[in-house]
């Protein structure tokens, strides 16, 4: 199970990749094999904010339906509409494909998600490694 | 048979072929069309099928020999108890004394319904050891949303708003959480133990001033018994909570072991998994509901009660939330269900639930070693491997449940609960032979052979049926609901 470095992980399985200012957030390739194939996406609109933890979204695949959680708190500016249109996308690469594009409310929340080598050992935990 | 009556009526209809001719219209045009709207009458015929009588019954009956049901065979589909109904229960049912009734007849004139209505609830509350039951909610979940309803009434009841958390394991059936939302409940799901029961750390940080309940089901989603039930009962209502029983898995414990004794306050039954009803089919169905003494006022109305002269429809003190039914309930339903406990009696359904928690633990014991088995140890009337123990890595648990159809049984449940993986849920109930059960070992085992040895014909599978591995990802994403005429 692919986990990348650089990236902070949550125990819902989503994932947050810091670029300044900006953050994205995916679901994380343990995830995406864990639901199997993802069926529909349904993304936030631009402008929303979200707390840390709140759900901003939903993933549905043929086996289960999530919600999504905010790694941290912040507003939406971009929504990555391919993913909607086309869910295989997440399947393919987890990773590559982010859902959406955030500004950090509080750098500080970025410290309580886990980094990658804490991740995979969840994820052995969790039977997936 | 010819596979021409598998596809669609529509798609055999030619507009050569007539089955019936219409006779000329020999009455005048009715003063009533005309005052229809004309953009509301339709210019062309309708676009109905055409096909011959024979057609016509051979299509429908070719569709019904499709259907696979428990009367064809084993049907061990975890979590929907799908055991064997007697026919008796549909004999007692179609009495035209029962089926002939009319909802709105005087009460002296439906002594006999209303009877077997106050004895039904005499009985369930007997079994489960809850106070009193209302026969008014249509199914299962119907009964979840009524007794969350309940929740709401009980502590509006006692002027505490804050209480707007329900609490859901995540081993919990998946209606428990919806139904807490449809009731305006915020929903807080907690992890199991490493044993698959609930972690009493997890409830205990999960309850405080602001939980209304949990749902709980006992045994729960893995077949285990929460034999911690008692201290989690004191544990939630200790905080000012309600125990919420989700009847699903009844069938393992009738006469052994009973809800309102392991302090749950308010419960539902689903009568076509424990009482043998009929299973599916878009209903009816009957999701009766049971509470405790301290919530009885609060049962949706009315109920039956037997007064010396005779029994009558109780609208109680005031208190209760209302109707959720249309008159009393699915009364066909709730029929069957009298007449199953009836004729069972309490030591036949006491002997139904040990049978069922004895044939689970055979199939367990007898297939452990070939697939994996993830909570190890005895169940109750259900248990889930996680998938094939050893094998070819590449097949799953949808290839075995595939295969198990070319091999003629209904497949387990498979991935629920979502907290195994590769779950293949495994209910066999009460109603199968040994002879049976074997059967089902010999073809769980040749799966598990060829998961080995020939992985391909697993991928393939099933390979027997009219329609052949279908695309679940294009299903659930581009779905084609409807037949489309041609323009």
């Amino acid at each position: 199970m692919n986990v990348l470095e650089g990236l902070y992980y949550t125990t819902e399985h989503e994932w947050l990749k810091v670029e300044g200012e900006t953050a994205y957030v995916g679901i994380t390739d343990f995830a995406q094999h864990a639901l199997g194939d993802v069926a529909y996406i349904e993304l936030p609109e631009v402008g929303e904010t979200f707390a840390a933890g709140e759900v901003f979204g939903v993933i549905e695949s043929v086996k289960a339906a999530s919600d999504l959680c905010m790694p941290v708190s912040g507003t939406v500016t971009e929504r990555n509409a391919a993913t909607e249109e086309d869910p295989s996308l997440i399947n393919r690469d987890a990773f590559e494909n982010h859902l959406i594009a955030i500004t950090l409310q509080d750098a500080g929340e970025i410290d309580r998600l886990m980094d990658a080598a804490t991740y995979r050992a969840l994820i052995a935990e969790e039977g997936g490694a | 048979m010819n596979t021409n009556y598998d596809k669609l009526i529509f798609e055999i209809s030619s507009d050569e072929k007539q089955g019936y001719a219409l006779p000329p219209l020999d009455v005048g045009r009715s003063s009533d069309v005309d005052a229809i709207p004309a953009h509301l009458l339709r210019s062309d015929a309708p676009v109905l099928p055409q096909v011959s009588e024979p057609e016509a019954v051979r299509h429908f009956t070719c569709l019904s020999q499709k259907n696979y049901g428990v009367d064809g065979g084993f049907y061990p589909l975890g979590s929907c108890t799908m055991k064997y109904n007697p026919k008796i229960d549909e004999d007692v049912a179609a009495l035209p004394a029962f089926a002939g009734l009319h909802p709105y007849l005087p009460q002296n004139a439906a002594q006999g319904a209303l009877q077997l209505m106050y004895e039904l609830d005499q009985m369930l509350s007997e079994i489960t050891g809850m106070a009193k039951f209302s026969l008014q909610p249509a199914a299962g979940a119907h009964g979840e949303l009524t007794g969350l309803m309940i929740f709401k009434a009980y502590h509006a009841g006692r002027g505490d708003e804050k209480r707007k958390k329900i609490i859901v394991p995540d081993s919990s059936h998946g209606t428990n959480p919806a139904s807490a939302a449809e009731a305006g409940f915020e929903v807080v799901q907690i992890a199991s133990a490493a044993d698959g029961t609930v972690d009493l750390d997890a409830l205990a940080a999960a309850l405080d001033d602001t939980t209304a309940g949990l749902m709980l089901t006992n045994p729960n989603t893995l077949g285990l018994f929460e034999t911690n039930i008692l201290r989690i009962s004191e544990m939630v209502h200790g905080a000012g909570g309600l125990l919420y029983y989700d009847g699903a898995n009844m069938n393992a414990i009738m006469g052994a072991a009973r809800p309102g004794d392991m302090g749950f306050d308010v419960i539902h039954l689903n009568m076509h998994k424990t009482f043998a009803t009929p299973h599916g089919g878009g209903g009816p169905g009957a999701g009766p509901i049971g509470v405790a003494r301290k919530l009885v006022g609060f049962l949706p109305r009315p109920t039956v009660r037997k007064d010396p002269d005779g029994y009558r429809l109780d609208a109680g003190d005031g208190q209760s939330i209302g109707r959720v039914k249309g008159f009393y309930g699915n009364f066909g339903v709730l029929v069957r269900a009298y007449c199953y406990i009836k004729t069972m009696g309490a030591e036949g359904l006491r002997e139904a639930s040990r049978v069922a928690v004895l044939n689970a633990n055979y199939l367990k014991e007898s297939l452990k070693g070939q697939y994996k088995l993830p909570y190890d140890r005895v169940c109750m009337h259900e248990f889930v491997f996680d998938g094939l123990a050893g094998g070819d890595p590449q097949v799953r648990t949808l290839d075995v449940a595939k295969r198990l159809i070319d091999l003629g049984y209904h497949p387990p449940t498979t991935y629920f609960p979502l907290i195994v993986p590769n779950a293949l849920m495994i209910e066999p109930t009460e109603t199968e032979s040994l002879a049976t059960l074997d059967d089902f070992v010999g073809a769980m085992t040749r799966i598990a052979d060829e998961a080995s040895g020939d992985p391909a014909v697993l991928s393939a599978a099933p390979h027997n049926t009219p329609v052949r591995r279908v695309d679940e990802l294009k299903a659930a994403r581009t779905p084609v609901l409807k037949w489309q005429a041609k323009e």
